[in-house]
């Protein structure tokens, strides 16, 4: 059923009690042509852009909880390209423009809303950084503005600009086209999508092992009971590891814990994504008024998801020395998402060493905005059994090759990226 | 919030101590025998347990010595500290 003001009126008139299902809920085949581990928002992307892209409906998304319940229902839903590298820089600003076609494409409004994110600068090494990774997202045709002080001011008010602010300001890096959407809206939307195409998507469902023969992958066990596949992938998030262990393999993945935070909702103050990366805090405000608040990771390996009170001081501290006014706030909800941090900080979308087995997964803390372009480019690696060459940089290979794209510089330890 | 044993401070704070990251895996003798896959697999390879995990931290807001953890990572229960002997090698 197409959503319109049409079908909207037809709706009203029985009082909203006839809509039908968005997705149904089917029990599992005995066997796919394609497998995706994980029901969240880049493995039901990925579903439906097999479907919608490479003609391949005969597909299963396997989700042990419910849909787009782990990272995807509890991320700060920032989208973005603004990165240096230009692997990195290429790859989410080919997301970026699927994000501003998607709600048009799937028929649902994923509220998806450029309203700008705001790099903060500090000190004049931070002007200099802003202006080289300016330059260079320019360079990969993406738009970065860079602001000066007043700038940055009349942007937004709330900012201490004051000259004993205990975070000076600068100036600013700013991608207007940057912004936030709705996350919940995304993942009810790409499984609408995959579902009519006939794409199955099994929630309750467990995958407890991977059975193998040789170098190839039968299908998986799950707890409702063996399924078959053609191909398997993974988009697993924080348990990629586990999940991969069961197929034999270890990947360069470290799982950490990172919080998010809202406050109560206030009447609008804030119209950017405002971060530091020298403080290490990201705010915004979300539709409903909320701030939306967070910071660095944890810093030691967890799968708690839950966090620890030393980091939620310092990012809270962070967030009140930027904007005073939010030190009368209360906090509403905390959440503590498990991360799969990869070894340089940026993902891999690949085949392994197996022969029908493909991963998705290092999406660190940025999978939120890679959703649409991480899903395209996943069903293009399985639809094809080769990469396509916005993720052909993205291997897993890459470590040994000693080609590693690490955006933030700090080695092979992921609880710093 | 955790509570880790310094094995020559006693139990104290986190916030006293730097995360080290994994200790089950020893740096090898001789890294320039290495094959590029053997290099990458000690480098960048990891279990990542979901369960409990040896790990290195440095109580580097005390007596700066690095020690060993035993850490549950679902529920962040401190199993058992250890000092590090002198640089294991496998």
């Amino acid at each position: 059923m197409k959503y319109s003001i049409f079908s909207l009126a037809r709706n009203a008139v029985s009082f909203h009690r006839d809509w039908p299902l968005a997705w149904r809920s089917p029990a599992p085949k005995s066997h796919y042509d394609v497998v995706i581990i994980g029901g969240g928002g880049h493995g039901l992307a990925t579903a439906y852009y097999l479907a919608k892209e490479h003609g391949i409906t005969n597909v299963a998304v396997l989700e042990k909880h419910r849909i787009g319940g782990g990272n995807t229902g509890c991320d700060t839903t920032i989208v973005r390209s603004n990165y240096y590298l230009t692997a990195n820089a290429r790859f989410y600003e080919h997301s970026l423009r699927l994000w501003e076609g998607l709600s048009q494409d799937l028929d649902f409004n994923v509220m998806f809303r450029p309203r700008g994110v705001l790099n903060l600068a500090h000190t004049h090494a931070d002007l200099e950084n802003q202006a080289r990774r300016g330059n260079a997202m320019r360079l990969n045709g993406i738009d970065a503005l860079a602001l000066n002080r007043p700038e940055v001011a009349s942007m937004v008010p709330d900012l201490d600009m004051s000259p004993t602010a205990r975070h000076p300001i600068l100036g600013g890096l700013l991608q207007p086209r940057g912004g936030t959407a709705r996350h919940d809206a995304v993942v009810w939307g790409y499984a609408r999508g995959a579902d009519s195409r006939g794409v199955d998507i099994i929630h309750d469902c467990e995958v407890t092992g991977i059975r193998r023969d040789g170098n190839r992958v039968l299908g998986v066990e799950t707890t409702q009971g063996f399924i078959g596949a053609g191909k398997v992938g993974i988009a697993a998030a924080s348990h990629s590891s586990v999940v991969a262990g069961m197929a034999g393999l270890r990947l360069p993945i470290e799982s950490h814990g990172l919080q998010a935070m809202v406050s109560e909702p206030v009447k609008p103050m804030l119209d950017a994504v405002v971060t530091s990366d020298a403080v290490f805090c990201c705010v915004s405000q979300s539709d409903k008024g909320e701030l939306v608040i967070d910071g660095n990771v944890d810093g030691y390996n967890s799968y708690a998801q839950r966090g620890n009170l030393p980091v939620l001081e310092r990012v809270v501290g962070a967030a009140v020395a930027l904007f005073p006014s939010f030190s009368r706030l209360r906090l509403l909800r905390l959440r503590g998402g498990v991360m799969d941090m990869s070894m340089d900080g940026s993902p891999i979308i690949a085949k392994t060493a197996l022969d029908n087995f493909y991963v998705n997964c290092g999406w660190c803390y940025g999978g939120f905005k890679a959703t649409p372009g991480s899903g395209w480019c996943f069903a293009h690696t399985i639809a094809q059994d080769r990469p396509h060459e916005l993720n052909a940089a993205f291997t897993l290979d890459r470590y040994t090759l000693g080609r590693a794209i690490d955006e933030r510089g700090a080695g092979p330890t992921p609880w710093l990226h | 919030m955790l509570l880790i044993q310094c094995p020559f401070c006693g139990p104290r704070d986190q916030v006293e101590f730097s995360y080290g990251g994994d200790a089950g895996v020893p740096r090898p003798a001789d890294p320039a025998a290495l094959s590029d896959d053997k290099w990458n697999a000690w480098l960048n390879e990891r279990d990542n347990p979901a369960g409990e995990h040896d790990e290195l931290w440095q109580h580097s807001m005390g007596c700066r010595r690095w020690i060993g953890v035993r850490r549950n990572t679902l529920s962040h229960e401190v199993v058992s500290s250890w000092a590090l002997q002198p640089a294991k090698t496998a």
